[in-house]
Order: C-alpha cells, then structure tokens, then sequence
C-alpha cells in the first residue's frame, strides 16, 4: 500500500482533476497468511494481500456521497472519487455527515506494533503440534475438524481534504482449534477454544490445547435437562454475546433510528442489577486488536455505558453526537450512512458484588459455556432471545453436560435479573467479563 | 486440430510483457495465464487455478421518507491456488497486472516449498481450451447498463416504503432495502479450464418494527433474483407490504410459545431452511473431508423418510442461487440428492472431489476471489409430494405451524438449529393464536426421518449461506411439509 503521504497527494491531485473541494478517505491494506492441517499434514494455507479505501464527497450543495474500492492506484481513486461524486447528489439533505470535529485532535497513543510475520513452515510446524497434541489427549477425541492458525499485518488511516491525515498498523496472532469426539453408543460431541495475541511468539498455544481439550472431554458424559426455570451461571463469552447481540442499547445511531431497546431518554434511567458496570474500551490494556481512531478519525477512548446498573452513556459518531448534543466517543464506521459500532467491552462488578456464591459449592445451576446460534435465534429489537448452547449442570462443583438445550429470555430483564458479577474477569476476544450468575432463566432441554 | 505449444526459456521470464484488456476479461487474457500455469506447473505443482473477478456492487437504503444510503463499491482482484499432493494454497491478491500475478503465484509455489524453475530451463505453457464465455452466449453484456439506475433505485424504495406506511399500523420505523451485485469471473486451471462468466444478483427488501407499549414485533421479508436486469422495476412491493404488515400486526400481540416437543407444520418456500441446514450443508464434501458429517458412509442408503426427495441445482431460472458455471469454470447441473430417502449424491467442488472420490457436480463456489472454492449449495429444495395441505394440517392434534423461519446453523456434529419469526399454534387441525420467540433444535440424523408428509405447493425463497468461502447467493425452498416431532425451544 502506498503511504498515507502518498495517498493524500494522489488524492488531492485527483480531486483537482475532478474540481471536488471536500472528501475525506478511510482505508486499510492487510496482509495475512494462515494455516490450517488435517491428521498432522497441511491441508489449505491461505496468504492475502489486499487493500480497500472507502472516499467521501461533499457537492455544492453540501450532500454527501460514498464510494469504496479495491484499486487504490491513481486511476482507482480517481474513479472512487467521481463515483462519490455521482452519488452525492442522492445524499441525504437532513443532518448531512460532516468531518468530524475531533479528526485533527491529538491521539491517545500511537500504534506502530508490527512484529515479523513468521515462514508459513513455522505456523503449520505448531499447528500440528496443536491438532497431535489435542488427538493424544483423550481416546475418544477422533479429530480437530476446524483449527487455524493465522497471522495478520493490518495498516489503517484517515485522511480528510482539512489535512487531517492518520495511520497506524500493527500485527496479530491467532489460533483456533475445535476438536470432536465419537465413542460407540454415544453422540458426538465437540468443543473448541481460541486465543488471539500481538505476536505468535507470544500466542498461548498451549492454553488453547488446555482449554479445547478439557471442554471437549467434560461433553463426552452428557444428559437430558429438564425444561424448567433456573439458576443461570454466563460465562464471559456468553454474556458478552448477548451484551453484542444487544449493542443498540447504546448506539446513538440505532437511537436515532428507532432501532434500539432504548430512546435519547433512557440515559440515566436503571437498565441493569445495580451489581454491573460495562464500558466501552477500545484502549483496554487487555485488548489485543486496540485501535487508536475511528472510521471519521475520531479518537477512540474509554465510554461508560452502565454505571451501578444505570445507563450512563451512548456510543456517538460525529453526526449522532452532534444530534444529541453529545461529544464523538470513536466509534464510527464511515458509509453512506455513518454506522456505529462497539469496539471492546470491560465489565466489572460494582461496589456491592451480589450474593456469596461459588460453582464450587450451588446446587442445581446451569453454567452457559457458549451461545450458538446468535444471528438467528436474537430478536434484538425486541428484546428477546432464544438460543442453543453448551454447557454444563453444576451441583456442588461437580459438572454434567448437557445434551442439546436452549436458553430462552428477555435481555433487559436477565439483566435485572443479575445476583452475582463475580470479582475474577476473564480476557475474551470482544472483551474482559467476570462470569454472571442470573436468577430465573428459561431452559428448554427434555 | 493442431496445437502450438510455445516453450519460452526461463531466462526470458523477466523481459515478458502482456497487454491484457484491464477492464474485460476476454480471451486476450490466454496468453498470459497460459504461461503462467505453465510455470507453476513447470515449478512442479500437482494443480493451478487462477481465479480473477470485478465486481460492481451498489446497496441503497430508504428509512421512513428519505434514502439514507446509496453506497457503490467496485473491487478488483484475483486467487491463485496450488496444489502439491493433499495439500493446498491459496494467494490472493488486488493486483492483477502481469507482475502482480507473478507475485501471487511465486508466494504460492514458495508457501508450497516450491520455486520458478532454473535459467535455461524450457518451460511449456499450459494450452488453454478456447475460451467458454457464458457472458457472451448469453447475452449478458448489457446487464450493467440496463439494470435501475441510482435515480430509480431511490424512487422505487421510496414508494414501497410508502405503501408500507398505508398497511402497517403501530409503526416504529419502515425500511426499504435494494442491492445490486454484478460480477465478472475468469477461471483459467492447469487441466485447460478457460471460462469466463458474467452475474447479476439482486434482493430487495422490506422491513417493518411495530411498537405499541410494549409489545413489539419487527418482520423482514426479502426477494431476490440472478440474471434479470429489470428485477427491481417488476418488483411488487405493494404485495410484500401487505404481507409484512398483516405478520407483524399479528406477530405484535403474540404469546410466547411454550417449550416442548411437538409436531410442526413449515411453510413452503423460506421454510426449505430446514433441508438446507439439517441435510444440504451435511452433504457437502467439504463435511466429508472434516468427517463432520453423519452421512459420510451412507450414498445409496436410507437417510430420510421414503416420502423425501431433494434436489440441489444451479439452472433454475433467476433463482437466487442460480449459476451457469460454478467458481471453478465447471457448468452447473441437477444434482439429485435424496430420492424417496435413500442417498443418491454429495455437494462437491474439485478439491473435494479429488480427497473424497465423489463426482463434481459444478458446485465449486466462493463469495470473493479472498476465497479458495469449496463444496456449497446453489437452488436447495424438497421436491412436492402428494399430500394436500389440509391433510397436513389435518394430522395435526397439537403442534406448531411455522410459517415463517429465520436464520439457522448446524453444528460440527450434526446438530443444528434455526429461529421461526412468525409461529401459530394448531389445535386439532386448526391455526388458533400467534406465537412468537421459538427456536428449533434437533439432530440431522433424526429429522430427516421424520419429515413425513410433503404437499404439492413447492415454493422457492432467495437466502444467503454462510460457511468456509464466504456468505454465497442461495435459493432454499419445498411445499409445505409436516416433521412428526421437533424439540421447541421458547419460554
């Protein structure tokens, strides 16, 4: 890709030509490989090198226009451009998109966090150390069906035709091992893990192999479980699951879209167990894929979204924070219509933590391991869900698994319903979350 | 016929030129890839395929009364796969200049253990077929051009988003959605594959939220098309909206069902989810390679009721998933699936076709050239049996009539699930209130025995399909059929 330096005198040169006075451009170049193996042999390795820009134009009549391409050579930018410029005068008249006012501010940090890409001989050499390793864990683990193993160098920037002009890159690891079972009599069952890292170096292999392996063998002995009300242990994956299938709660531009559980007014009014705190934080230490500026080169930081149970801030692009007289919080997705989006969920436990409970010692709870299903079984604006899952009865610490269940409720109600933010969080690919114990759930098993 | 087998020296590799048409693919195009099979296999690769592809793509949205969004997006870029014994690469690059070419096909070989032979070696390049142009004998040129300009995009989501306000009561918010995908493939494979195809895919679709304290209930309902450039200017939104609307004002004050295990009647057209779930993803060699299917071993055995019969095609008429060649040049063709119960045929691209020993069946597909091809569904649907539909419903003592589904997955070990938006209950024979949050979960194995009544009314729905090369343009589809029992998940 070329550089942002580069970019933004091909793009005024090109704007020139075209007599176009405002445009910004967001773009980004990955350059990947993965692996993945199939009984200790490789069997697909797949490398990428590919680049995207999305171009904004504003007209003389100050609409606005969009175009995304693939070819950001001179020739590919001039025609985004002149595309842009054809659809800006379908843009729309109210509340047109502007630059945001935060596209110059200082930034946080910078991010220049490339690490060397290792030879694809190395990632297959420790995937099958993985998939060998997994295979000899347990008689009846009969195969790794799904894994990968990939790394990625990812460039982003913002430039607008106000020289604002942004980059930053960085390099992540990531593993994913899924392994299955098959013992005579018995259903197969299956179970996976996944880690994610700055470097392979650092990747915990060894952590995926533990966690697939034990999941995958805690499955082997399963049972029906009656269909009834229960106890419900989420374990961090789960919640977040649901706090992302739900994110219109907090999105601005879902708000002004009548698209969201929640109105400009809902701010400050109790959504949640005083018990929970969740905030938005793109900037987390723990967050492996941290990302310093949005889509309109706004900042990213820190938003409080649920405050001891209360709801206490939206989620804003430029445009929505205008509306609602609000500040941009870095969490825009440039288009044709700025969309807005979550970047890395931190959920805590508020002051009071709830009951004393322990998996260790409860009676007859169900621990919700992970949430199948998600874009089909959500009725996000509604409020409800109904989804498969894996998991496990617990009862005095001893764990049973369940066979084929679903889980069934209403998001703002489970999270009124919340008894416990446990104290230990746990780093999860879309954020940092404690286990939460809620009272009362739909269980549908036998 | 005499064929001219050029052989240049591998000295000369770095002073070639080619001048490919850059914004058509055409036969101009056989020379270079030509040789560059030529060194890939000169290189000692088993198999090459180069994959190019343009895309111009549009989306426009209209919310309440205004258009909100026209988003254009035109992208470029190629795939070059090499295959070395079992194993498999694929690079993929958005320069498809003879030198970027090179490039992906260097990484490839080098990801292979492989590199461009020595100087002085002869290197024979791979003669190409003559070009198979299913753009050209199809008349497909003027797709583009003829297809609904920005302007009309606009006024025709406009005016359906209208007339959903006249039909719908309790209204949050009204949407209008249109997308338009053309797309240009080039397939050029050591074996002499040289095809070249041209697609027009197009959805509209309507989607209504209906608030009233708080009840709420939010239906979508989409339609789509290949290969018919006046798709959106014969769209009748008018029907669309009365049918939305009628669902949701029904869907608004429903009750949620109550969990269990029950007998159900699915709706024909969008309930063929059922088979492409439960069955049609299970059938794919891609699950025969992972042995994540349970029907690995069964062709010409029993697999489902005696009254099922499925098909998966890609020649149905501007249907969704409709194709004349699949992503790896092979023409498209009627693949019998199940006849009567017993398994006739796997899903299988060529990858899958070489590790399992099942026939091609032109089923190689890809969302983009970022994807190798694999195994996946084109038209899927349950063929029409002899019942009526009162003789369906008429077996029905207590059970579920799901009328319309939503989105589904199944699992590595066969289990699957999928949602149901629009639900009512039956009570001896008869449809008698609205019931909504219901999920169906079950194993395929099962299911596929218990399907045991098919009507004649065979309708097909367009869908999208998820799975390991990408979110791919489908049809799913069957009459209305009835499943003995299905375990309900609701509250």
């Amino acid at each position: 890709m070329p550089s942002i330096q580069e970019l933004t005198a091909t793009a005024q040169e090109s704007a020139k030509k075209l007599g176009i006075q405002k445009y910004d451009i967001y773009g980004s170049a990955v350059d990947e490989t993965s692996v993945q193996v199939d009984e200790g042999e490789p069997k697909q390795v797949k490398a990428s090198q590919r680049s995207s820009i999305t171009v904004r134009v504003w007209n003389e009549k100050n609409t606005m226009g969009v175009a995304s391409t693939t070819d950001i050579d001179a020739e590919g930018l001039e025609l985004a451009l002149s595309t842009a410029r054809e659809a800006s005068y379908f843009g729309v008249k109210d509340h047109t998109p502007d630059f945001s006012p935060e596209a110059t501010a200082a930034l946080a940090r910078s991010l220049d966090d490339k690490a060397p890409q290792a030879p694809v001989t190395a990632l297959v050499e420790k995937l099958v150390g993985a998939e060998k390793a997994l295979l000899d864990a347990h008689p009846a683990i009969k195969g790794v069906p799904y894994n990968q193993l990939a790394q990625r160098d990812i460039d982003r920037f913002y430039l607008n035709s106000e020289r604002a002009a942004r980059s930053e890159g960085a390099t992540y690891s990531s593993i994913y091992l899924y392994s299955k079972t098959e013992e005579d009599g018995k259903k197969p069952r299956s179970a996976g893990a996944f880690r994610i890292h700055r470097s392979l170096e650092q990747l915990d292999v060894a952590g995926c192999i533990q966690e697939a392996q034990e999941k995958t063998i805690s499955h082997l002995n399963y049972e029906k479980v009656k269909t009834g009300k229960y106890r419900v242990v989420l374990s961090p994956d789960a919640f977040l699951s649901l706090l992302g299938a739900f994110s219109n709660l907090f999105n601005a531009q879902s708000i002004l879209d009548k698209q969201s559980l929640s109105t400009p007014e809902s701010l400050g009014s109790a959504i949640a167990s005083p018990l929970l705190s969740v905030c938005d934080d793109a900037l987390h230490p723990d967050n492996v894929a941290v990302t310093t500026f949005d889509g309109e080169g706004t900042p990213t930081r820190r938003v409080s979204l649920i405050t001891e149970g209360v709801l206490s801030g939206f989620l804003h692009s430029a445009g929505t924070a205008k509306r609602l007289n609000a500040q941009p919080t870095g969490h825009a997705n440039l288009g044709a219509k700025v969309t807005v989006s979550p970047h890395f969920y931190h959920v805590f436990a508020a002051n009071d933590k709830g009951e004393n409970l322990s998996l260790e010692t409860a009676n007859h709870v169900i621990f919700v391991d992970e949430l199948h299903a998600l874009h089909a079984g959500v009725q996000s604006l509604q409020g409800s869900f109904s989804l498969p899952f894996d998991g496990w009865m617990v009862n005095q610490g001893e764990k049973v698994s369940i066979e084929s269940a679903t889980i069934a409720g209403d998001f703002r109600e489970l999270l009124k319903s919340i008894i416990l933010v446990e104290p230990e969080a746990e780093l999860t690919p879309a954020g940092v979350c404690p286990r939460i114990w809620v009272e009362g759930l739909s269980i549908t098993g036998e | 016929m005499n064929l001219v087998i050029t052989a240049p020296l591998s000295q000369e590799l770095s002073n070639l030129e080619y001048d490919s048409t850059k914004h058509r693919f055409d036969s101009s195009w056989e020379p270079l890839l030509s040789t560059l099979l030529g060194w890939g296999r000169a290189a000692g690769a088993d198999f090459i395929e180069f994959f190019l592809e343009r895309v111009n793509y549009i989306s426009c949205l209209a919310e309440e009364d205004a258009i909100t969004s026209i988003s254009p997006r035109i992208t470029t870029g190629a795939g070059v796969r090499v295959f070395r014994g079992k194993a498999d690469c694929y690079v993929s690059t958005n320069d498809l200049s003879f030198f970027g070419l090179k490039a992906a096909l260097e990484k490839g070989l080098s990801i292979m253990g492989l590199q461009l032979p020595a100087p002085n070696s002869y290197i024979p390049e791979v003669v190409l077929e003559p070009l198979r142009d299913y753009a050209t004998t199809k008349t497909k040129e003027n797709w583009l051009t003829a297809s609904s300009s920005m302007q009309e995009m606009g006024e025709i989501l406009l005016s359906a988003n209208q007339t959903l306000k006249t039909k719908a009561s309790h209204i949050q918010s009204r949407r209008a959605s249109y997308f338009r995908d053309w797309q240009e493939i080039l397939v050029a494979a050591s074996d002499g594959t040289f095809a070249r195809d041209i697609r027009l895919t197009q959805s509209v679709g309507c989607s209504l939220l209906c608030a009233d304290g708080a009840n709420r209930s939010s239906i979508n309902q989409r339609a789509g098309s290949t290969s018919e450039p006046n798709f959106l200017r014969g769209w009748n939104y008018t029907s669309m909206a009365e049918e939305i609307a009628e669902a949701a004002g029904k869907m608004l004050y429903a009750d949620y069902v109550e969990s269990g295990t029950y007998p159900i009647i699915m709706a024909n057209q969008f309930g063929g989810v059922i088979f492409h779930e439960a069955c049609g993803h299970l059938l794919e060699t891609t699950q025969i390679e992972r042995k994540t299917t349970p029907f690995i071993d069964k062709k010409g055995e029993k697999i489902a009721h005696e009254n099922l019969t499925a098909w998966d095609e890609g020649r149905s008429d501007k249907a969704f998933g409709t194709i004349d060649m699949d992503d790896e040049g092979m023409p498209t063709q009627k693949t019998l699936l199940i006849e009567n119960g017993i398994l006739k045929n796997f899903i299988a691209d060529r990858a899958g076709s070489w590790r399992t020993g099942h026939p091609r069946t032109g089923s190689g597909r890809r969302q983009s050239y970022t994807f190798a091809a694999a195994s996946r569904m084109r038209n899927t649907y349950i063929a029409p049996g002899q019942y009526s539909l009162e003789e369906l419903f008429a077996s029905v003592d207590k059970g579920i009539y799901c009328k319309k589904m939503g989105g589904g997955s199944v699992g590595a070990t066969g289990q699957f699930n999928f949602a149901v938006d629009e639900a009512y209950l039956v009570e001896n024979g008869k449809i008698t209130k609205p019931l909504k949050g219901a999920t169906l979960i079950g194993e395929a194995k099962e299911i596929m025995n218990k399907i045991s009544m098919s009507s004649q009314d065979l309708g097909l729905a367009a869908g999208f399909c998820g799975s390991i090369s990408g979110s791919v343009y489908v049809t799913v589809g069957q009459p209305h059929i009835k499943v003995d029992s299905i375990t309900v998940g609701g509250r």
